[in-house]
């Protein structure tokens, strides 16, 4: 008891020294047994929540009972994840899903980097804040909400939109139910939810530009857009990089609740994704083990998407996020 | 200095910028504010004008009916309380783990760090994680809707972040004055990140308000919805009334059926309406800790 106390009493006149490391890890795990102690809730959600249901993932190489449990179940290797890939929805899943992402990539991905751009060239600071406050509004909305805006002014019994619609053409259009509309809504969706809100990580990485390489660059005699090519974007291509590797890491991820929310029986063709097909055919069949085959098929390919866009990155000179 | 002299085609942009800008702003809360004006409106308005922000004849029929509806009191007293009491957890769970963990010489750490950020790469999936939670007994139960958001790894990090930050000098002093480590992280290390505090507890707020899919998933008992499921079965599938049938059959009066729908939407969002003030003052902080490299 005595030896810890003086141990204890030169932890507390010792700062920053390396004389720390010197205790053996025993001593270490008693100094800060009250750090554990605040340290257990946390790891208890961890172990509970994120790691059990790893293990949960055993179920997808078995006939999964709840009877009898994922010990009493048979074991049946691969057969679910080769059931998967020769079912038709395999490929229309694939596709949906690749459509969906391509889609976000083309119009979603560089939304924010253009109205950041834009941001950063209004002079006017109240006008600028004003428009912020703005475009922040609906990334704080649910996707219910979201959804439920959509479904009001999209719909054919008295929506704005269609009645817009109706005025020009004459005639009005199912937006809610028609599978070639479902994409464009969408897009159209996400972009106006979390535009806004994406900007902030840019314009906080365009404060950061060094501003005596504009002043260089102007008697130089740079332009605008010049500018604008050789000094803005530079200075913001590490974090465009950061967001694209993780972008690509949920290539897979089309947000569930949205796509959830605005799918129904007539644009099912082009709406189901593998999320949303996990949940119909896991919760709402029952299927456990084969719809945790499919979660597991897109996790894996997900984190194969993640490391390689990483080592990618890397390749061409940038930082990565690992 | 310099940024001042603009040539002919500069000022054409500015005012170019300036007008879009304007425009996109405009247009992001034009639906919010059309919605708000149609919940105030009559059902004869909503039905004669398609798109207006601000209505002829001002009633609050809607609203009356809605607060006076079991249904829609009850989901709304739900979301309340889940998201007070869910809020208190999150951050207890993440600031009280991301404190030990901002301790470069705590034994186990990398460990623990790599763990989490593992989580982020990896997971189970919604149906082991379903199986999880109703072997935990949650299914139909409110904690099903918090316990499984408690700690949000990316919150996590950045509160660590916030806690290497403070100086250790400060942590010294107090053990020195015989503070404990629970007494710090308690008298000093939270007193310290209140603004911290602030912009998570709105953040897991949000997130819990906002939440749907746990509830989808793990609440069957329509009279336990939030009231996100409710405004999802009402709008979109168009399949729960408000009316609570048994009680109302005699004298039953149909209530205005579209601006009903946009009063509902409204009551689901004012509450994130009216804490967006005090996140906008926050979240550029928050946000800028994000931004460090942990």
């Amino acid at each position: 008891m005595a030896s810890v106390n003086t141990e204890r009493s030169k932890i507390k006149t010792s700062s920053k020294t390396k004389f720390k490391t010197n205790l053996t890890n025993f001593q270490r795990l008693k100094r800060d047994k009250w750090l554990y102690v605040l340290l257990l809730p946390g790891v208890l959600y961890f172990l509970i929540f994120k790691y059990a249901p790893m293990w949960g993932i055993v179920i997808a190489f078995q006939n999964y009972s709840p009877f009898l449990g994922i010990a009493g179940s048979e074991w049946v290797g691969f057969s679910h994840f080769i059931d998967f890939f020769q079912n038709p929805d395999f490929f229309r899943l694939l596709r949906n899903t690749g459509i969906l992402a391509m889609l976000d990539l083309i119009f979603f991905f560089p939304a924010p980097i253009i109205l950041a751009l834009m941001l950063n060239e209004l002079r006017i600071n109240m006008y600028k804040r004003t428009v912020q406050t703005m475009i922040y509004v609906p990334h704080f909305m649910s996707w219910v909400i979201i959804a439920s805006i959509t479904y009001i002014f999209f719909t054919t019994s008295g929506g704005a939109i269609n009645e817009l619609v109706s005025y020009f053409t004459g005639k009005e259009i199912n937006f809610l139910s028609a599978p070639e509309w479902f994409r464009p809504l969408i897009m159209g969706q996400i972009i106006w939810k979390e535009t806004g809100w994406g900007t902030v990580i840019f314009l906080a990485a365009l404060a950061s530009v060094d501003q005596e390489q504009y002043e260089a660059a102007i008697v130089d005699g740079a332009g605008r857009f010049r500018r604008l090519w050789h000094v803005t974007l530079p200075a913001v291509r590490s974090t465009i990089i950061v967001l694209l590797i993780l972008r690509l890491g949920n290539f897979l991820d089309t947000g569930f609740q949205q796509i959830y929310l605005m799918s129904n029986s007539l644009n099912r063709d082009v709406a189901d994704v593998f999320d949303t097909y996990v949940y119909f055919v896991g919760i709402q069949q029952g299927a456990f083990s084969y719809s945790t085959a499919v979660g597991l098929f897109k996790s894996i390919v997900g984190i194969i998407l993640v490391l390689g866009a990483n080592k990618l990155a890397k390749k061409v000179g940038q930082e990565g996020i690992f | 200095m310099l940024k001042m002299h603009n040539t002919g085609p500069g000022k054409v942009f500015d005012v170019f910028n300036f007008i879009i800008l304007g425009i996109i702003g405009i247009i992001t809360v034009l639906p919010f504010v059309y919605i708000i004006a149609g919940s105030f409106a009559t059902e004869a308005e909503l039905t004669a004008r398609s798109f207006f922000i601000w209505p002829e004849t001002f009633t609050t029929t809607s609203y009356e009916y809605i607060f006076s509806t079991a249904t829609f009191t009850r989901s709304l007293l739900v979301s309340i309380g889940i998201t007070l009491v869910g809020t208190v957890i999150c951050l207890f769970f993440t600031f009280s783990m991301a404190y030990p963990l901002s301790r470069k010489n705590l034994l186990g750490r990398n460990l623990i760090m790599n763990l989490v950020v593992f989580s982020m790469l990896f997971s189970g999936g919604m149906i082991p994680t379903y199986m999880v939670v109703k072997s935990l007994g949650l299914l139909d139960s409110y904690w099903a809707l918090i316990l499984p958001l408690a700690i949000n790894p990316f919150n996590l990090i950045i509160v660590k972040t916030f806690f290497q930050n403070i100086p250790l000098e400060l942590e010294e002093s107090a053990k020195i004055d015989g503070c404990t480590e629970i007494g710090i992280f308690w008298r000093i290390m939270l007193p310290l990140s209140k603004p911290v505090l602030a912009t998570f507890a709105l953040f897991y707020a949000v997130a819990i308000w906002n939440d749907f899919f746990s509830a989808l998933l793990y609440i069957n008992d329509n009279t336990k919805w939030p009231v996100q499921v409710l405004l999802q079965q009402i709008i979109i599938l168009s399949q729960a009334s408000l009316s609570d049938a048994a009680t109302n059959a005699s004298n039953y009066v149909e209530p205005p059926e579209q601006s009903l729908k946009l009063a509902v939407v409204v009551v689901a969002t004012l509450p994130i309406l009216c804490v967006y003030p005090f996140l906008q003052k926050h979240f550029a902080k928050g946000m800028l800790l994000g931004s460090v490299k942990g």
